[in-house]
């Protein structure tokens, strides 16, 4: 089934002096189709201002399209009757940690999106349970979120949006403010969400190394997509890629440079694992 | 003409049971003109660490010399101090606050109290040093990319002529592109002006490329310090505090251990193709 729609999506900013005249209008998502099945894991790069967060906004109704339109499991986010249940549908988690922990205390936050549903409590302490264990954050429940590390505040940010048990988490840059060990966590909790739970993912990254594991990667430039394929199909291009503001993983450069001097890696190797079995029988 | 910090300690809430030391027995003598890495997890006192370096923060013990002053006695000029040790935070961007560009670089050498032309000479100076195209200076800096207004607030800084750049983590949230950009202009900075620059970083494969020294802080205290080749010899102890070394580095590590005769301290990506080929060649 499909759990996100667009047909020709467009959206556009439109600016305005101080009487309300329109001064210009930027077209940031410009005729976007996607077709994100339910269990997928989706990842979108893009450079600053291709149009990634806008996309990722209509996922759950924070922006309507200005022309075309978005189906979130099935439901057209147009429609304002529907709007609670595409946000039920379709959680959200942003790039500041800070910004979006209200509670006191951990339990207390990630309970906040049940109760406000009108989860019966003693439901809502069984979500909280729940979805505190996924994230692997249960033992900090009684804790309070302003003496977590970053990795662990997005955690706890991600298991509120577990609460609400929505089919679909958009992911926009959860990383960007994170060290190394905070990345690594964040993406292991999100990885495991969509393996065990098969809740669908679409995580909008800067990191090439965290979408190796995507099902599909699209890559946005000018509020367009410009490529979509597996992670493999889209760092082996990656001229391309760079000609987009964007990279690929450091293992997949290496294997690159090596292949232009002369030593026939394959292309679009995306691991060190990869990278050291195929070096292992180039050089035996 | 240094920053020697002896035997410097920083404790917070000393004396309750809250007590936590940031700073353990720091001990630098950081000298003019280097390009330094300053590298740790979250929580490991490179932020408190840096703040010390401006007079910001007071340790609890020991003390600071700049250029042979000790910067908390009565009689030292902090205000000096601030214009010549110049610290860029995290997103400095949001520090931006003024209707145009150009005159929100002219806020920090206005308030050093020099003439309007001198102000407004430096302001064009600095902006012209980030790279920024003469278009943008009478605009909103509001209205910049993400990248662009990193460079504006950075330009604020420089605009103060500091003798010692301070960034922390001044390439957070950028794309690739953005990132290497920044990373240039800070390079470029760094061979023009002379001037020490200290980068705080997350990225190990960043501070390889760039740093001539890299200090990597643990528990506030120097775990590491010495250059790129130095400090990423200690692959083992680097994962064991959370960090790592950078792809290449961890790649050549792997090729040694398979029993091949390269230099597994290599640190950048052409070096490593050039030995790898070089390996494949001999054995054909």
């Amino acid at each position: 089934m499909s759990m996100i729609k667009t047909k020709k999506l467009t959206f556009e900013y439109i600016h305005r002096d101080e009487e309300g005249n329109v001064e210009g209008i930027t077209t940031a998502v410009n005729e976007v189709d996607l077709d994100i099945k339910e269990g997928d894991f989706i990842a979108i790069l893009g450079h600053n201002g291709s149009g990634k967060s806008t996309l990722a906004k209509h996922m759950n109704a924070i922006l309507t399209p200005s022309e075309g339109a978005i189906y979130v499991a099935g439901m057209d986010t147009r429609d304002d009757d529907h709007i609670w249940d595409i946000r039920k549908n379709a959680g959200m988690v942003f790039q500041n940690p800070d910004n979006q922990i209200i509670g006191q205390v951990v339990e207390e936050d990630v309970g906040f999106g049940p109760e406000n549903m009108g989860v019966p409590t003693k439901e809502i302490w069984q979500r909280v349970e729940e979805s505190l264990k996924a994230v692997g954050m249960y033992a900090y429940r009684k804790h309070s979120p302003n003496k977590l590390s970053g990795g662990q505040k997005q955690r706890v940010s991600i298991a509120g949006v577990l609460a609400m048990h929505p089919k679909c988490i958009v992911l926009d840059e959860p990383t960007a403010m994170l060290d190394p060990q905070g990345r690594k966590e964040v993406i292991r909790a999100v990885r495991a969400l969509n393996e065990v739970e098969n809740i669908t993912i679409i995580l909008i990254t800067h990191y090439m190394e965290e979408v190796v594991y995507a099902d599909k990667v699209f890559v946005m430039d000018k509020g367009s997509i410009k490529m979509e394929g597996t992670p493999r199909e889209i760092f082996s291009r990656v001229d391309e890629l760079q000609s987009m503001r964007l990279t690929v993983p450091q293992v997949t450069l290496l294997a690159e440079e090596c292949r232009k001097m002369g030593m026939p890696f394959s292309k679009g190797i995306l691991t060190t694992k990869e990278f050291m079995e195929e070096l292992k029988c180039l050089l035996s | 003409m240094s920053i020697i910090l002896n035997h410097v300690n920083c404790i917070y809430e000393e004396g309750t049971t809250m007590e936590v030391a940031a700073l353990k027995d720091v001990n630098l003598k950081l000298e003019d003109g280097q390009f330094i890495g300053l590298i740790g997890h979250t929580g490991s006192g490179k932020s408190t660490l840096v703040q010390h370096l401006n007079g910001l923060m007071k340790p609890t013990g020991g003390e600071i010399y700049f250029n042979g002053e000790d910067i908390h006695d009565a009689d030292f000029d902090k205000k000096k101090l601030r214009s010549q040790v110049g610290l860029v935070f995290q997103y400095p961007e949001h520090q931006l606050f003024e209707t145009d560009v150009f005159s929100d670089v002219c806020f920090g050498p206005k308030n050093l109290g020099l003439s309007k032309k001198e102000v407004e000479l430096r302001a064009y100076e600095a902006l012209k040093m980030v790279g920024l195209p003469d278009e943008f200076f009478y605009q909103s800096p509001f209205d910049l990319s993400g990248g662009q207004k990193r460079r504006v607030a950075i330009a604020g800084v420089l605009a103060m002529k500091p003798q010692v750049l301070i960034l922390d983590e001044p390439t957070a949230g950028l794309d690739p592109k953005g990132r290497e950009e920044i990373l240039n202009m800070i390079q470029d900075l760094h061979n023009q002006m002379k001037c020490t620059i200290i980068l705080v970083s997350h990225s190990m494969d960043d501070v390889a490329d760039y740093a001539e020294r890299i200090i990597v802080m643990n528990h506030g205290q120097v775990f590491l310090d010495g250059t790129p080749r130095e400090v990423f010899s200690h692959r083992k102890e680097l994962e064991e505090i959370g960090l790592a070394v950078p792809t290449v580095t961890d790649i050549m590590h792997r090729v040694k251990e398979l029993g091949y005769p390269v230099d597994e301290n290599i640190t950048t990506l052409p070096e490593a193709a050039d030995a790898l080929v070089g390996l494949y060649q001999a054995r054909s």
